[in-house]
């Protein structure tokens, strides 16, 4: 059924929502400041409860399935979570109230950056980044600051792996740099030699996913750095993927400078429809003074009958800021509850457990679908969804397929260097009954490839839409339901 | 706790993958690095965590305990209690981004709504489906104006009356383009920025004009006769606006901005120490294409049933890489929906008296203080809910002594603009009541005989 | 898919037409079945401009991909094709027709050397699409 917009449930005169009369007397309007219609829908609340009610049900969630989503791990988000980050306390305090009103806030955050920079291995941590593409842009920010301190204005370059994110070359030349690409070798790690030869004094660093987005563990990963650092180079690490890593490698100590990491995946707070996240960056001792401003540090040591006070400094040679205020704070208490319910022993479970669930899944699906790199994986794998013997059938329509089975897809045409492409990354929130339920489906769905692939091109056939056309969607750019005045304004 | 395996069946996982511990799954890892000692607090139950938190919280002193007169681009309003109860629902709070129309029609159709509504609040044609927050959405205005001119033109002229957050983050994401300059404007020396100043600096070199509405200090101006003259020169203009006001004054749309940011927070979002917040980004269809960020639009499946996917995604970092003008991959689509909810529950009337109850309230409070001894209230120009106070003392002692009586004062000025020493900005929403007012005004004539 | 013989190719997928010391430049039936369904057509110059072999002048969209066009000589513009802007799915309907891009007046008609001709850029798709 097709839900109708807000705009077309709208009737005149209807009250959702009402508030008390003014209790001053009545200021005078500035009469030639006023707009003379506001067009907001008129409904009641039952209308509005009923409509996102409705609206609700037409997504996939966590909460009602699995998610094998590589690259993006979909967790389950704890419902201790969102109680936490409501609380009044936290909920309820105004950004700009002063520091000795907000002690308990300002406390957790710090405590925050001590935890995330224990579990990285780095010497400083900001909060601030709004989410992963965020983070990265404030890391080669740094990167770029980095090296204008020291008057090494030659360093135009950043080297990127041919497997990276689409983020990581974008964000370099959001910063003003050269991008140059970097081959996987036959292993999928990064080829050395090639590394080598695109290595020189021209080069501000490398942007590293590890595991990287074949969910391989570069083997030669302590090699690539060293290269990087003797030319001079800064190592950036995208976070993405430290669900694999946590209490298992600290990237600090594996030699990366500078990297972000995801809330939103690895500490368990819900993606919500696409935001909001939160990309806390980390940094190594020489990179601390250039964080964006400001950090929590203690600003007076505590006594024997005091607590010690907390509040916000700027770093001496910040990059600015990223964003307004001091992060997405609410994210940073659901995070936090996440570190604490798990401790050191219960983080390392996580990885452990997402890296077994994605070797399972692995073992059992490389006999019927092609695995271009057979080695032990991390907490994702690459597969290809396609066979010789069933032409025309693509990793699109075996992702459209698996909706019909009441799962989500996975990652699909990504990473480019894998032909027809299906990441699958199982998370360690998933159990085993559920798993093998996933991988009866993606049996069947290679076995109806075989013998009934219209039902592959048509699907899904169970969603509440089907496949959707995008191209009339480009082209007649429909981009608002209802705008005021005159039919010629729609687009 | 989050992991459901019982110990039989990581055996037979085990098993299947031909390992005989979960240890083996990790011997690519350089070995001297492997399974370092995390030094963190035990882990503790979920009742243990509650307690915990909860002591954190309580560390705290909420609005909920004190009057709010502090705004300053945070705005403590009222959300209705539907707002949290649909954007608590597990089905729009733990889905991912919208990637798979065919599963993800409830979000999608969502964010549809929230551009249609931010297009009709701001007067614009088309806005995206939100960025991290007002200061972001700001930066981004910045980044597609350079696009835009193709880096032909690089002055970016920045009123200094548009909040200090947002000009710095302005800045921040500026500072990769080597030859962009952008250039603070102020009145006289001072922060309080009007239109003519902006209009005097427009030339050929300028690429955008960012100004904000009510600005920082809360003023209104009509900027019809700005942007005449900063197209009149080729330019864009942008104006960073407040949500609310938009429900009872002119739309900058109106008065021919090219692009209108602004903080979506007032808009059925909690406080919470600064985020997540919601910004909000409209502008004219002609520059579409060069929004950054996500957009949905409307078409159809196989069987003519109308549906919403993202659009115009080539442009975006996952197609265009080194090329794509924006990493962005997310927008902030539950503080969007958060704000979509809101808009739709208070409707046309609910957000009409909402915006003029800030009003009134704020130039109630505000004539009342201008009454007093010591205290006198800036300007002459119209203001919205916010206004600049001077005092005749430093504002934190000020409101160090307000605090005691339970009243969280005005933001103090002079930790952004230090010739505004002893300037407090004070911010008046519905949610105080005249009585409150009173007590805030008694409090500050106390105040001033110490 | 068609290569008319009449044409210079480059490398890059655009076509070139030769008319006395004018060029008309657009996109090969290839390069349009690759992008598959385009759905924006833009290109960054204007009559009078004088712009230079291996600039960026034009984008094309499709939902999936993006492609830059790039100058393969160079000259003055004499005219865009500005119809394209609302009806981009003529790149794939008539590549070679009506969906010219640019029309220049050659500066150094010389760059003509550097381009293919019909039979070895038919050689050129043939040996990408394995």
């Amino acid at each position: 059924m097709t839900e109708p917009t807000i705009y077309e449930l709208s009737s005149i005169g209807r009250v959702g929502v009402l508030f008390p009369e003014p209790d001053v007397p009545l200021a005078e309007f500035p009469r030639d400041l006023l707009r003379e219609d506001l067009p907001l829908p008129e409904l009641a609340e039952v209308d509005v409860a009923r409509h996102f009610t409705n609206l609700s049900t037409k997504n996939y969630s966590i909460d009602k399935g699995f998610y094998p989503l590589g690259s993006c791990t979909m967790k389950y988000n704890p419902k201790i979570n969102e109680e936490m980050a409501r609380l009044p306390g936290f909920a309820m305090t105004h950004p700009l109230q002063p520091a000795d009103t907000v002690q308990g806030n300002l406390a957790l955050m710090y405590q925050m950056q001590e935890f995330l920079k224990e579990i990285s291995g780095f010497a400083g941590m900001s909060l601030e980044p709004s989410a992963g593409a965020q983070g990265e842009f404030t890391g080669v920010s740094i990167i770029r600051a980095y090296h204008q301190s020291r008057g090494d204005i030659k360093r135009k370059k950043i080297l990127i792996p041919d497997s990276a994110h689409g983020t990581n070359p974008a964000t370099s030349s959001m910063n003003g740099f050269e991008v140059v690409g970097v081959p996987s070798d036959a292993r999928g790690n990064v080829d050395l030699e090639q590394l080598r030869k695109v290595c020189d004094d021209t080069v501000a660093g490398l942007m590293l996913t590890n595991p990287n987005t074949l969910g391989l563990f570069d083997e030669n990963v302590v090699e690539v750095i060293k290269i990087v650092h003797q030319a001079g180079g800064l190592v950036y690490g995208d976070g993405a993927n430290l669900n694999a890593l946590l209490g298992i490698v600290r990237p600090g100590d594996l030699g990366f400078d500078i990297m972000h990491i995801n809330l939103h995946k690895t500490f368990s707070t819900p993606h919500g429809g696409g935001g909001p996240g939160s990309g806390p960056v980390g940094v190594t001792r020489a990179l601390v003074d250039f964080l964006p401003t400001p950090v929590v540090a203690i600003t007076e040591p505590a006594t024997e009958e005091l607590p010690p006070l907390y509040g916000f400094v700027r770093p001496a040679h910040s990059i600015g800021r990223v964003k307004a205020f001091w992060g997405q704070f609410g994210m940073i208490v659901r995070a936090f509850t996440y570190i604490r319910m798990h401790g050191p022993d219960g983080l390392r479970k996580v990885s452990e457990y997402a890296v077994l669930n994605a070797n399972y899944l692995m073992h059992i699906l490389k006999d019927t679908y092609t695995l271009p790199y057979d080695r032990t994986c991390m907490h994702e794998f690459v597969i290809q969804g396609s066979w010789a013997d069933a032409p025309g059938v693509r990793a699109l329509d075996i992702a459209k397929r698996l909706m019909d089975y009441d799962f989500h897809p996975p990652t699909n045409y990504f990473p480019l260097i894998v032909h027809e492409a299906l990441m699958i990354e199982p998370t360690e929130t998933e159990s085993k009954q559920t798993l093998d339920s996933f991988v009866d489906a993606m049996l069947k769905i290679a076995q109806e490839a075989h013998t009934n692939p219209e039902l592959l091109h048509d699907a899904p056939h169970n969603t509440p839409v089907g496949r959707l056309d995008e191209v009339k969607a480009a082209k007649d750019l429909v981009l608002c339901c209802w705008i005021p005045e005159s039919e010629d304004k729609l687009l | 706790m989050f992991t459901p395996h019982t110990e039989m069946e990581t055996e037979e996982m085990l098993k299947k993958i031909g390992v005989k511990s979960l240890s083996e799954l990790f011997t690519d890892i350089p070995e001297k690095y492997r399974f370092p000692k995390l030094n963190l607090p035990a882990g503790v139950t979920e009742m243990e965590a509650k307690a915990e938190l909860q002591e954190y919280a309580h560390a705290n002193e909420s609005v909920n305990e004190m009057v709010c007169f502090l705004g300053a681009g945070a705005y403590h309003h009222y959300i209705p209690s539907a707002v949290d109860a649909i954007i608590s629902r597990g089905e729009f709070a733990t889905a991912y981004t919208p990637y798979q129309p065919e599963v993800s029609q409830g979000t999608l159709q969502a964010i549809f709504e929230f551009q249609s509504l931010i297009a009709n609040l701001t007067g614009m044609e088309v806005s995206n489906a939100s960025h991290y927050d007002g200061a972001t959405a700001t930066a981004e205005a910045g980044v597609m104006a350079y696009h835009h001119f193709r880096g032909t033109r690089t002055r970016m002229l920045l009123a200094e009356s548009v909040h200090p957050h947002y000009r710095d983050t302005l800045c921040t994401y500026l500072c990769g383009y080597e030859d962009v300059e952008t250039k603070t404007v102020s009145h006289e020396g001072r922060p309080f920025t009007t239109p003519d100043d902006m209009a005097a600096l427009v030339d050929k070199n300028t690429a955008l004009v960012v100004v904000q509405y009510p600005d920082f200090f809360g003023r209104i101006f009509d900027f019809t006769q700005l942007a005449q003259k900063v197209h009149e020169q080729g330019a864009l203009l942008a104006v960073v606006a407040n949500p609310t006001a938009l429900g009872l004054l002119k739309t900058p749309g109106e008065m021919g901005a090219d692009i209108v940011v602004g903080e979506g927070q007032p808009l059925g979002i909690p406080l919470s120490y600064g985020g997540p917040y919601l910004g909000f980004f409209a502008t004219k269809k002609d520059l579409v294409r060069k929004i950054a960020g996500r957009l949905v639009g409307e078409t159809i499946d196989g069987q003519g049933r109308r549906g919403y996917v993202l659009t115009l995604t080539a442009r975006e970092q996952h197609i265009r890489r080194e090329k794509a003008t924006s990493n962005i991959c997310t927008n902030q689509s539950l503080m969007a929906l958060a704000a979509t909810v809101y808009l739709s529950l208070v409707g046309k009337t609910g957000f009409r008296q909402v915006a003029g109850l800030c009003y009134h309230k704020a130039h109630y409070a505000a004539s009342e203080i201008g009454k007093l001894k010591g205290f006198s209230v800036l300007h002459s120009e119209p203001f919205f809910h916010e206004f600049v106070v001077k005092c005749p003392r430093p504002v934190d002692e000020i409101n160090s002594e307000l605090l005691d009586q339970g009243i969280l004062g005005g933001y103090d000025l002079g930790i952004d603009f230090p010739s505004l020493k002893n300037h407090m900005l004070v911010a008046v929403t519905e949610m105080i009541t005249k009585e409150e007012i009173d007590g805030f005004v008694d409090a500050l004539s106390e105040v001033q005989h110490d | 898919m068609k290569i008319p013989e009449n044409l210079m190719y480059a490398k890059t997928d655009e076509w070139v037409k030769v008319e006395g010391n004018v060029a008309t430049i657009g996109v090969s039936d290839y390069a349009q079945q690759q992008l598959s369904d385009i759905v924006f057509v833009e290109v960054n110059a204007s009559a009078g401009d004088e712009v230079k072999k291996d600039a960026v002048f034009g984008t094309l969209e499709s939902v999936k991909a993006a492609a830059d066009v790039i100058l393969p000589i160079s000259g003055k513009v004499i005219e865009v094709n500005e119809d394209l802007s609302n009806t981009p799915e003529v790149v794939n309907s008539d590549p070679y027709g009506a969906a010219w891009l640019i029309k220049l007046e050659m500066s150094s008609p010389a760059e003509l050397s550097g381009l293919l001709d019909a039979k070895a850029y038919t050689k050129f798709c043939e040996e990408r699409s394995h």
